[in-house]
């Protein structure tokens, strides 16, 4: 998988090799190695936990800047529904629709208009094979990664139906097409995006081969810039543009797709700590009679994405304002639009926890991490740069770590040390020949020199 | 033969916050070896089972599990009040849970038979009034 692309990246520079993101990384993506994180792209995710949390702002998101508009000769702005909640006491979402044309998006694609097809096709999907267990969501592209890469049995029960972003994209670009009669390459579908993790969704599509996204920008970016156009919109007779009402604009939120469904027995969980819960739970079977779950990396939902502004709570509040005056639904399927909500490609595991390469070889190394783990402290301090002393027991065997990255375990080996010094002392006692005594110095220098030589590791 | 890799947890009688941790555990190790998913989800589903069992009727007790490169054994040790019916207690749907425990969602009735079904050897030792012990296996 070299040639995976991700949108979470470290600045080395800034990185100070604190073990802040090694403790909050869901997936034990990261160590600490001569100082400073690395990234492992076979386990991570994008969810963006380590920006967060990062201090020292050493992790980074990648994306595309503003200026992407000049590469197209017509571009589309595929807003994320989150970007209506960063606003205060916005209670129209026509004032940012024509405020992004204003600043220079020749149109505008809501994605909460998509986002209301796919509710509809869900409720559908769901009506269509109710057999007991639940579905789920497959719009936040860091959860169905994690369920592609640790929990194979839960793939199937992934909802077969494209993200809104992508199917917002599709029917954005056949529509700028049939608008404008230039070839799809000089059209920009460009989405604002709350997350990283839509930037690798676009490089890395789950469930068709090719995203018809072209750009991604922050949405923190367009935030910045939209402010003064959408207050000179506000003031204008400004067309009504918007074709997405309550179902939709909720997307944005914890919550907001399973309400759209219209059914009483959903669970949907936020955060990426009770993401993994739910997913543990689900495999187990604990839940009878769910029918869907819908479950969001972010906490608070998209709003709480890392490129988002505002604070996710009072996001939510601002939701229920905008929302206060809408319809519940406006957008609805029309029969040319199913080839845009339709899965294409199967979603496949990815077995990336696996030690060895073959079943005995992996045996043989759980083996010995495990009689490892039993001689580490268990405090999971992160200090050796591993999440925790079972992760380290496992770098250990694969000899990506040595047992002396634990300082306890070196501690212990240094006041062995410090009993040799004694050793030679007692050693030295009632030695009268001086050549005799420098031998026994040199041999104890010797020693304690080989010994110490072994503590060090790198 | 390799020595088998043994792990050990412990089920607390009452405990339903903690129930599914032991065999969340035990799934981070099977995917480390990289077993299928079909047997990880057999395996995970069956000791759940057996967890929620020790919490609802057995007091707690312990949970053993040997991991070899063939097999998977659970040994589920109580030493709750026993199985005085156990052909009752393989039935589908008999359950002796208590309203309040059905009312947590749990006391289907399904918890030996779940165990059997996704297990390939289960066997149950039980003594009234000693306690119980379930020892399952699952092919890899």
């Amino acid at each position: 998988m070299n040639t995976y692309y991700h949108s979470v990246k470290l600045d080395r520079d800034l990185c100070r090799g604190c073990t802040t993101c090694l403790q909050h990384c869901p997936t034990e993506a990261i160590r600490i190695r001569d100082g400073k994180a690395q990234i492992d792209g076979r386990f991570c995710v994008d969810c963006g936990e380590c920006i967060r949390y990062c201090p020292h702002h050493a992790k980074l998101a990648d994306y595309d800047r503003l200026d992407v508009l000049d590469e197209f000769e017509y571009t589309v702005a595929l807003p994320a529904p989150s970007l209506y909640m960063q606003f205060r006491s916005l209670e129209d979402t026509n004032i940012v629709l024509n405020a992004l044309k204003e600043m220079g998006f020749s149109d505008v694609y809501e994605v909460s208009a998509a986002a209301e097809l796919v509710s509809e096709a869900t409720r559908k999907f769901l009506a269509e094979h109710d057999d007991g267990d639940p579905w789920i969501s497959s719009a936040c592209p860091s959860v169905v990664r994690l369920i592609m890469k640790r929990f194979p049995n839960l793939i199937d029960r992934v909802l077969p139906i494209n993200p809104p972003i992508e199917v917002a994209a599709r029917l954005a670009a056949k529509k700028a097409m049939a608008d404008t009669g230039l070839p799809r390459e000089k059209i920009g579908i460009i989405f604002i995006s709350p997350c990283p993790a839509k930037m690798t969704y676009v490089h890395n599509p789950i469930g068709t081969d090719k995203s018809e996204v072209d750009r991604v920008v922050a949405l923190k970016d367009v935030y910045q810039k939209i402010l003064p156009y959408m207050k000179a919109v506000a003031g204008t007779d400004y067309p009504e543009i918007a074709r997405s009402g309550k179902v939709g604009v909720s997307w944005g939120a914890r919550g907001g797709e399973a309400s759209g469904l219209f059914v009483t027995t959903y669970l949907a969980a936020d955060g990426m700590e009770n993401v993994l819960r739910v997913l543990d739970d689900i495999e187990d079977r604990k839940f009878s009679r769910l029918k869907f779950i819908e479950l969001n990396a972010c906490p608070g939902g998209c709003v709480g994405g890392v490129l988002a502004v505002e604070n996710p709570f009072v996001s939510e509040v601002r939701l229920k304002t905008l929302r206060k005056y809408m319809p519940v639904s406006v957008s609805s399927i029309d029969e040319n639009d199913l080839g845009a909500l339709a899965n294409t490609e199967p979603i496949e595991y990815e077995a990336v926890s696996t030690l060895g390469s073959t079943m005995e070889e992996s045996f043989r190394l759980l083996g010995q991490a495990e009689r490892i783990e039993k001689r580490l402290p268990g405090l999971d301090c992160g200090s050796c740069g591993a999440p925790n002393c079972k992760a380290l027991s496992q770098d250990i065997v694969l000899g990506k770590a040595s047992e002396n990255d634990c300082v306890f375990i070196l501690k212990d080996k240094i006041r062995e040390l410090g009993e040799r010094a004694r050793e030679l002392e007692d050693d030295l006692q009632g030695i009268t020949n001086a050549d005799t005594a420098l031998s026994v110095v040199k041999e104890y220098a010797r020693r304690l020199n080989k010994e110490l030589g072994e503590l060090d590791v790198e | 033969m390799s020595e088998p890799i043994v792990l050990k947890y412990k089920v607390t009688d009452g405990e339903f916050q903690h129930v599914g941790e032991a065999s969340s555990s035990v799934k981070k190790e099977l995917r480390a070896l990289g077993v299928s998913p079909d047997a990880l989800r057999r395996i995970s589903v069956a000791m759940y089972e057996g967890e929620v069992n020790m919490v609802i009727h057995a007091n707690g007790g312990t949970i053993t599990v040997e991991i070899t490169p063939q097999q998977v054994k659970m040994i589920l040790d109580d030493v709750g009040p026993g199985i005085p019916d156990l052909e009752k207690a393989m039935q589908a749907g008999w359950s002796t849970a208590p309203d309040e425990i059905r009312n947590l969602g749990f006391g289907a009735g399904m918890g030996l038979p779940n165990m059997k079904a996704n297990t390939d050897t289960m066997e149950i030792d039980t003594r009234v009034g000693e306690g119980t012990r379930i020892t399952m296996t699952v092919n890899l």
